[in-house]
C-alpha cells in the first residue's frame, strides 16, 4: 500500500451512506428556482379548467345554464354532470368503498362542491366563464353537528343510498350512518370497568383541520386521440394508484395511461386521494383534444380537497387506585362529511385507530367507531400521520392525563407505571396489534432528565401558589406525551388499497462505470428521498451515494408502488431498496469469486467491495464488479447488474417518542408562550440524522398549529368560516417555538435495515403534548378537559369559565 | 380585453410584454417570462411563495398587477446565484443548514432573506424571525431557515458559521 491508499474511514466517508448527514441533492435545483412543479408545466395549446362551486351546504340543483358562459371570449366548454354521464364518470369510487359525485348530480352536499367545470384558453378566461354560469338552487336543511346526524328527523343527505341497509363496512343504522367498526372484547372490558377502583370518562374532540401544503392540488391532463393515451402530470402522492383508479373508472387500458408526479410542494396527506379536478381535467382533455390544466386556489384547497380529523372520542379508562390501568373503552363519532372519501387501507374504515391503547399495557380494551355523513367536505385523510393514529394518540394521551389528575398522580409517573416493558416485545395489544420493538422507560426517563422534569414541577407548584395569592396572572403547564405510532402500511395480510396489496418496490440498475439509477415506487413530497434512498444503497453495495440517481414518480419507469403517506416510505420502500441492493450484491459476489478464482464463501464484504478472507490484497471493488458485470461474467451467467424487489412487510413498524412541552398562559388575555419543547424520537435505525431532525421540526410545527388554533370550522348553515390563510392558523417564524430534538435507537427487528419511519411522529406526539400543557396549566383551577384548538380566545374563555377572570 | 405594453428590468435584463391590465405580476413572471421559480401558494398575500424583489423592496407578486410593475427593477430567484453560476451564500446556507424540504416556499424565502440581509447584515434570531414572517413554510418549522440565514450572514461578513445542521 502506498500513502495514496484511502483509509477505511475515508472509504466509508466517501460513500455517504446510512447514518451520514448527507446534504440533499434536491436542494441544488430547489434553491435556484429550478424545481419542476405541476403548475410550471406549459404545453402547446394548453387550456385551463376552473370550477363553478356551490355556495350552499345542502341544496337541490334546479338548473344549470351555461349559455352566457359559452359566449365569454376564450371559453371553449362547460362540463356539467350530464356531460360526465355520457362517459359514465358522473360519480367516482372513493378509497373507502363509497362513491362521490364528480360534478353535482341533482343536489349539492357541501359548500364549494364542484357543480360545473369551465374550460378556457387561459385561467383568467376560465374565471370569467365561471362567473357567467347560472345555477338555480333550492336550499335544503343541513346537518352540521355530527351528534345530530343520526337524529330520527335528520334530513336525508345521501339520497343515492338512503335505502341501502348495508354499506362497504357492514350494516348501516340510519340514513346518515356510514359504518360501525368494532374491535376488542366488550364483555371483558365491561367487567374490568365494573371491578375498577377508579374510572374516568371524558368526551375528547379532535377538531376538523386540513393539511394545507403550500402547493395546492393540481394537474395537467393530455389525451392523445391518435394513440388513445392519457398522460397526467399531477400532485399525486401515490401515482401508480392514480393510474389504476383511472384505468378502472375511465376504461382506458392501464398501459395507455402515463401518470407523472413531478416535484411536489408538500403533501401531508392532502395529495393521496383522487379529486373531481383530476377527472374533469382528463375528461376536458378528451373532449377538447387539448392538454387541460387544473390548479386549485387556496380557498378551494381548504374547503374541498380533503380534511383531517373530526373525531369525537368518548374515552373511559379503568384503573386501580394506585394507578395501574385495567381497561380502556372508547366510542368514536367520526364526521366524514358528505362522502366517505377517507384515504385508509380498504379494510380499515377508521384507519389504525385501534392503536388507541397507546404505549400502555391494557389487559383489555373495547372500541367502537360510528361514521356519519354531514354537509361538510369529504376527506378524512391522514394529515401527516398514519391512518387515524394522531386521533388515537391524542385520545389516549389526554385520557392518561385525565386519569393522573383524578388519581392525584404525576402524569409522567402514571405513564412509567403502565408502559409496556422492554421484555414484553413483540407485544400483542388488546386491540390486535403486534408491536415490534420498544424501550419506553428509557426514552421517558431520558426526556424527564433532559428537561429537569422534577424542577419544572416544583416551579409549577410555586407558581400555582403565587397565582392563588394573587401575585401573578400567569399559569404554567407541563405537557407530557408519550406516543407509539403504527406506520409502514403494510403487510398484504391486512392492508390493501382497492384490492392492491400495500407492498412497495425498487429497481436498481448499475451501469458499467460504477454508477447507477434506482427507481422507487414512492414519491417524495419534501422528505428528500433522492438523498436518503441513495444512502441506503451506498451502505448496502458500496457505491457512493453521489453516484446513484434516484427517480420516483413516473409510472412508466418506476416499478409499481403504493406511494408516500402514513410514514410508509422507509418501512416499506426502504426495505425494498435494501433487498434489491442485496440481490445485486449477491450477484456481484459471484462475479468477484469468479474473478478472484475462489469460492464465494471465501469472500467477505469490506465497505465497498469483496476481499478474500485472510488475503487483504485480493480485493474487487464494487466499481470493478460493475465493469465486470458487462464484460467478464462467469460462464452461464447473464450479463448486467440490476435487480427489482417488491417488499411485502411482515409487520408494521412502531416508532415511539417522549415529548415534553412547557407553556405559560396569561389568564386575562389567553395569550400563551411555549417556553420549551423537547422531543425525543425513536425511529429505529437513523438513515440521515439531518433529515430526521428536519422532519421532526416540521411535524412539531404542524402539531403546534393544530393544537393551538388551526381549524376548519363551519357555521350552523354550513359556511366554512376558516377558508383562507387569514382565518386558518398558519404559524409564521414568529409564533413557531424553538424545537429541541433528541433520540434513542431501538431498531425494528423485522426490517432489513431496522428503520421505522419518522416523518409523522412529531405530529402524532406533538398535538397531545401541547394540549396536555394547556390542560395541565388549567387543571389546578378545577378543569379536567378543555377542547382544542387552544387559541388565545379559547384560553381566555376557559379562564373565564373557571371563574378566574372577571 | 385590450392589452397594455409593459417594460421592466428582470434579473438585470430588459423585458417587455403585452398584458391585460388585470394580469397579476406573478402570472406575467411565471407564464409570459417563463420564470417559474416564483411560486403561488395562496393568492391572498399571506404565504409569500410569490415574493420578488422590486425596486429594493420585498413584494408579493400575487398582489400586484403587471402593469403596476411597468418600469420597475425586479429580481427573482433565477437571478440570485453568483455570476459564475455557483450558489450564493444564502442558497448555500439553505442547503448546508437543511433550510428547505419540499422547496416550494424556498425561492420566496431566499429572495426575502436576501433583502433582509441587505437591510440588516447581522440580524439577531429575533430579527430574522420577524423579517421572514411574511413567508410561510409548511415543512421546516423555520428553525433551520433561521440557521441558513445566519450561515449566509456570517459568510458575507467574512466569518464562519459554527453551528452545523444536525
Amino acid at each position: 500500500m502506498n500513502d495514496m491508499t484511502p483509509t477505511r474511514e475515508q472509504r466509508e466517508a466517501r460513500l455517504e451512506g446510512m447514518g451520514c448527514k448527507r446534504k440533499r441533492v434536491e436542494d441544488v435545483r430547489f434553491t435556484q428556482g429550478k424545481g419542476n412543479y405541476v403548475d410550471d408545466l406549459k404545453l402547446p395549446g394548453m387550456l385551463h379548467g376552473d370550477f363553478v362551486r356551490s355556495p350552499h351546504a345542502h341544496a337541490r340543483v334546479k338548473s344549470i345554464n351555461k349559455e352566457k358562459a359559452l359566449k365569454v371570449p376564450g371559453v371553449l366548454a362547460v362540463l356539467t354532470v350530464e356531460d360526465l354521464k355520457g362517459v359514465d364518470l358522473a360519480w367516482m369510487p372513493t378509497l373507502a368503498g363509497d362513491v362521490q359525485m364528480v360534478l353535482a348530480d341533482g343536489k349539492v352536499l357541501f359548500q364549494n362542491q364542484e357543480v360545473a367545470f369551465v374550460v378556457a384558453t387561459d385561467r383568467y378566461a376560465a374565471d370569467d366563464g365561471v362567473a357567467m354560469v347560472e345555477v338555480e338552487y333550492e336550499s335544503l336543511p343541513v346537518v352540521i353537528d355530527p351528534f345530530k346526524a343520526m337524529d330520527a328527523d335528520a334530513p336525508v343527505l345521501r339520497e343515492d343510498i338512503k335505502d341501502k341497509k348495508e354499506g362497504a363496512h357492514g350494516p348501516r343504522k340510519h340514513h346518515n350512518h356510514i359504518f360501525e367498526w368494532v374491535v376488542g372484547d366488550k364483555d371483558l372490558t365491561d367487567a374490568a370497568f365494573r371491578k375498577a377502583e377508579v374510572t374516568v370518562k371524558e368526551m375528547i374532540s379532535y377538531h376538523r383541520t386540513h393539511p394545507a401544503p403550500l402547493e395546492t392540488c393540481q394537474c395537467v391532463c393530455s389525451f392523445d386521440k391518435i394513440k388513445g393515451e392519457l398522460t397526467m402530470w399531477g400532485t399525486f402522492q401515490a401515482p401508480h394508484v392514480i393510474r389504476t383508479v383511472v384505468a378502472l373508472i375511465a376504461k382506458i387500458p392501464e398501459h395507455k395511461i402515463h401518470v407523472i408526479s413531478p416535484d411536489i410542494g408538500g403533501g401531508f396527506g392532502n395529495k393521496v386521494g383522487a379529486y373531481p379536478g383530476y377527472i374533469c381535467a382528463a375528461v376536458a382533455s378528451i373532449v377538447t383534444g387539448k392538454p387541460v390544466k387544473w390548479v386549485e386556489d387556496r380557498m378551494e384547497n381548504l374547503t374541498t380537497t380533503s380534511f383531517a380529523r373530526d373525531y369525537h372520542m368518548t374515552t373511559e379508562i379503568a384503573a386501580t387506585k394506585d394507578g395501574k390501568v385495567t381497561g380502556l373503552r372508547v366510542h368514536v363519532l367520526a364526521d366524514h362529511g358528505a362522502f366517505d372519501a377517507c384515504a385508509d387501507p380498504s379494510k380499515w374504515p377508521a384507519g389504525f385507530f385501534n392503536i388507541v391503547t397507546g404505549s400502555y399495557d391494557f389487559p383489555t380494551a373495547y372500541l367502537a367507531v360510528d361514521g356519519v355523513y354531514t354537509n361538510k367536505a369529504p376527506g378524512g385523510v391522514a394529515y401527516r400521520c398514519s391512518f387515524r393514529v394522531t386521533e388515537a394518540a391524542y385520545c389516549i394521551e389526554r385520557g392518561m392525563d385525565i386519569l393522573a389528575q383524578k388519581l392525584g398522580m404525576d402524569p409522567a409517573e402514571l405513564r412509567l407505571r403502565n408502559f409496556i416493558r422492554p421484555e414484553q416485545f413483540p407485544y400483542h395489544s388488546a386491540l390486535g396489534w403486534e408491536y415490534d420493538s420498544g424501550d419506553y422507560h428509557t426514552a421517558m426517563r431520558k426526556a424527564m432528565e433532559s428537561v429537569k422534569y422534577a424542577e419544572l414541577r416544583n416551579e409549577q407548584a410555586a407558581k400555582r401558589e403565587a397565582f392563588r395569592r394573587g401575585e401573578t396572572r400567569e399559569i404554567m403547564g407541563v405537557g407530557v406525551s408519550f406516543f407509539t405510532e403504527i406506520v409502514g402500511a403494510g403487510p398484504s395480510k391486512n392492508c390493501d388499497i382497492l384490492g392492491i396489496a400495500m407492498f412497495d418496490s425498487c429497481e436498481i440498475r448499475l451501469h458499467p462505470t460504477g454508477a447507477g439509477i434506482a427507481r422507487v415506487g414512492t414519491k417524495s413530497t419534501g422528505q428528500g428521498h433522492e438523498t436518503t434512498w441513495a444512502q441506503i444503497i451506498a451502505t448496502e453495495i458500496g457505491i457512493p451515494a453521489d453516484d446513484i440517481m434516484v427517480e420516483e414518480g413516473n409510472t412508466d419507469t418506476a416499478p409499481y408502488g403504493l406511494g408516500t403517506y402514513g410514514s410508509r416510505s422507509t418501512p416499506v420502500a426502504g426495505a425494498a431498496i435494501a433487498t434489491a441492493a442485496r440481490k445485486i450484491k449477491a450477484k456481484a459476489q459471484m462475479i468477484a469469486a469468479y474473478l478472484l478464482e475462489v469460492h464465494e464463501d471465501d469472500l467477505e464484504w469490506d465497505i465497498d467491495g469483496f476481499r478474500v478472507k485472510g488475503l487483504p490484497e485480493k480485493f474487487k471493488s464494487m466499481k470493478d464488479l460493475c465493469w465486470a458485470a458487462y464484460h467478464s461474467v462467469p460462464p452461464g451467467m447473464e450479463p448486467g447488474l440490476e435487480a427489482v424487489s417488491y417488499y411485502d412487510p411482515p409487520n408494521m413498524t412502531y416508532p415511539f417518542g417522549a415529548y415534553i412541552c412547557v407553556m405559560d398562559i396569561d389568564v386575562d388575555t389567553g395569550v400563551y408562550k411555549v417556553r420549551r419543547f423537547y422531543a425525543l424520537d425513536d425511529c429505529g435505525t437513523r438513515i440521515n440524522p439531518m433529515i430526521i431532525e428536519g422532519q421532526v421540526h416540521g411535524g412539531l410545527t404542524e402539531a403546534f398549529a393544530i393544537a393551538m388554533g388551526q381549524e376548519i370550522r363551519y357555521d350552523e348553515t354550513g359556511n366554512v368560516v376558516t377558508g383562507s390563510f387569514m382565518d386558518f392558523f398558519m404559524p409564521t417564524a414568529v409564533e413557531t417555538p424553538h424545537w429541541e430534538t433528541d433520540f434513542t435507537v431501538t431498531p425494528s427487528p423485522h426490517h432489513p435495515i431496522g428503520a421505522k419511519g419518522v416523518g409523522e411522529s412529531p405530529n402524532v406526539g406533538g398535538v397531545p403534548a401541547f394540549s396536555n400543557a394547556v390542560n395541565d396549566a388549567f387543571a389546578f383551577l378545577g378543569s379536567t378537559h378543555i377542547q382544542m384548538p387552544h387559541d388565545y380566545w379559547r384560553n381566555w374563555t376557559a379562564a373565564k369559565g373557571l371563574g378566574v377572570v372577571g | 380585453m385590450a392589452k397594455t405594453h409593459v417594460k421592466m428590468k428582470m434579473n438585470g435584463a430588459e423585458v417587455e410584454g403585452l398584458v391585460e391590465p388585470r394580469m397579476l405580476l406573478v402570472h406575467f413572471i411565471r407564464e409570459d417570462l417563463q420564470l417559474t421559480g416564483t411560486h403561488i401558494g395562496c393568492e391572498t398575500t399571506h404565504c409569500g411563495a410569490c415574493t420578488v424583489d422590486l425596486d429594493g423592496m420585498s413584494v408579493k407578486s400575487c398582489t400586484m398587477f403587471a402593469v403596476q410593475a411597468d418600469g420597475a427593477d425586479i429580481a427573482t430567484i433565477e437571478g440570485v446565484a453568483n455570476p459564475d453560476g455557483t450558489l450564493s451564500a444564502l442558497q448555500e446556507g439553505f442547503r448546508m443548514m437543511h433550510g428547505l424540504q419540499c422547496g416550494f416556499c424556498t425561492p420566496g424565502m431566499i429572495i426575502r432573506a436576501q433583502r433582509l440581509l441587505r437591510e440588516n447584515p447581522s440580524p439577531s434570531e429575533e430579527e430574522i424571525r420577524f423579517g421572514i414572517s411574511g413567508n410561510l413554510c409548511r415543512c421546516t418549522g423555520y428553525q433551520n431557515i433561521v440557521r441558513a440565514i445566519q450561515y449566509a450572514a456570517a459568510k458575507v461578513n467574512g466569518a464562519e458559521f459554527k453551528e452545523a445542521a444536525e
